[in-house]
């Protein structure tokens, strides 16, 4: 473990496996942890917020764990490098239609809805390998060629107006948003830490980013 | 562009890592760990490893052992073999599989495949099917009841209508052969489900996965000639993208 590392803070709020994300920190020398503390998370030099589950259940755990402040304190405010992954990246939106609409952290104008592929004989969830491709710059798909594959599992996707913030889009039926960047906000819909080599990038540019 | 999927499929036994013959005898491949690094470092678009001690000896499943092959593994895992309760699920996932398959719970219980997938989704419920022909026909092999009188395509169905998010299925028959896969079996599935459908059972060379696609699985996942043949993963996607079938670049 590099002990020169910033420290970064995986948010547990029981919403999915977060082994496996802390997993992909430490292949890439860093000793993520794992907490829903506040002095912990206000002490940390960069917050990950993974999750696998409902919008509405993601929304819930937060409030019930008093963590939607403290995220928008050091995050929004203090401007900490964030990195949202797969439901970490739906709660960032105003809105989320999941399970019923529920209001959302309302970092980015954005709302989250279904697949709508009824016409287009697809089938939800949308599980598996699929290409990403670029459209604005992200800093954490350096090194990273355009077009490649990364591992998707979800029923709902991302949707802004807020255009000059897609970083990727992938094609499912539609073209939707797989990724996205606002200034020291990163967000994937994919799951890096199940990406192999080139999700380990994206982890590793994460770790390699200006706190 | 989705991409169809080439998947290790190998069994646990007596803590290790062994590849079946036709459902009958065992052959050992090696430790867990090591195996699940070699195919995390191969590449490999996933990887099922099947505990057949627990789902044959009623043992529970050994979650130490996931949590190590978890460990290895940079991508989506799956997890079966003695898989009976809701708390089974829970501990898998928990110790790092990101998917369960099920398999003589759900076809004793169809209503576990919706209790499951109601409470951990769909995504992540993989429901195994084994089919054997008896004289020309299609029926379920089950490790403790023998031969069960079902159609395997109608089961699928089911599988599919309580929640299943993907069918493995398993022709007894070619398991281990190396003589291809059984594409009469698979396209009877063809266009019929709207979950996808993973091939198992006989590939012995990379052309039988092109066929098995082309007849209409979706993926396709084998032990046997990744480990007793000269073929790698990659060399069965370099197979099937030269016959146009869109796979994972690596």
């Amino acid at each position: 473990m590099n002990i020169l590392s910033d420290s970064i803070v995986i948010i547990d709020y029981q919403m999915g496996n977060l082994r496996s994300v802390q997993k992909a920190f430490e292949v890439n020398g860093c000793n993520a942890i794992i907490s829903n503390d506040h002095s912990v998370i206000k002490s940390a030099d960069k917050i990950v917020l993974p999750g696998v589950g409902s919008f509405k259940d993601g929304m819930q755990h937060l409030k019930n764990l008093d963590l939607i402040d403290v995220l928008h304190q050091e995050i929004v405010q203090n401007k900490k490098p964030f990195l949202g992954i797969c439901l970490g990246m739906h709660l960032i939106a105003n809105k989320g239609y999941e399970n019923g609409e529920t209001q959302g952290l309302s970092w980015v104008d954005a709302e989250v809805i279904r697949f709508d592929l009824a016409s287009e004989y697809l089938n939800i969830p949308h599980i598996g390998w699929n290409n990403v491709d670029y459209k604005n710059h992200n800093d954490l798909y350096e090194s990273i060629e355009d077009n490649h594959d990364f591992y998707f599992v979800h029923s709902y996707h991302f949707s802004t107006c807020e255009k000059d913030i897609v970083s990727s889009t992938t094609s499912y039926g539609i073209d939707f948003i797989s990724s996205i960047q606002k200034g020291n906000i990163y967000a994937f819909q994919f799951h890096p830490e199940k990406s192999q080599i080139a999700g380990l990038k994206i982890i590793e540019n994460f770790v390699n980013v200006k706190a | 562009m989705l991409k169809h999927r080439v998947i290790p499929c190998v069994l646990l036994k007596d803590w290790q890592i062994a590849k079946s013959i036709t459902f009958g005898s065992y052959r050992t491949i090696g430790h867990p760990t090591s195996t699940a690094r070699v195919y995390n470092a191969r590449n490999v678009d996933e990887l099922i490893v099947l505990d057949i001690d627990a789902s044959l000896n009623g043992e529970k499943i050994n979650t130490e052992i996931i949590t190590d092959i978890a460990n290895e593994c940079f991508m989506p895992l799956t997890i079966g073999g003695g898989i009976n309760t809701i708390d089974d699920i829970y501990s898998v996932l928990s110790a790092g599989a990101d998917k369960i398959s099920l398999n003589s719970v759900a076809l004793k219980d169809l209503s576990f495949v919706r209790k499951a997938s109601a409470r951990f989704g769909s995504q992540c419920i993989v429901c195994s099917i084994d089919v054997k022909n008896i004289e020309g026909e299609y029926k379920i092999f089950n490790q403790q009841e023998g031969v069960v009188d079902i159609n395997p395509l109608d089961l699928a169905k089911q599988y599919q209508d309580n929640g299943a998010g993907e069918i493995l299925l398993t022709s007894v028959d070619s398991d281990g052969s190396a003589n291809g896969y059984d594409l009469e079996l698979i396209k009877l599935f063809k266009g019929r489900l709207n979950i996808p459908v993973i091939l198992n059972g006989g590939m012995g060379k990379p052309s039988d996965a092109v066929k098995a696609i082309e007849n209409g699985a979706d993926a396709v996942a084998a032990a046997y000639i990744f480990h007793f043949s000269q073929w790698t993963p990659n060399d069965v996607k370099l197979a099937l993208s030269e016959n146009n079938i869109p796979v994972r670049s690596s």
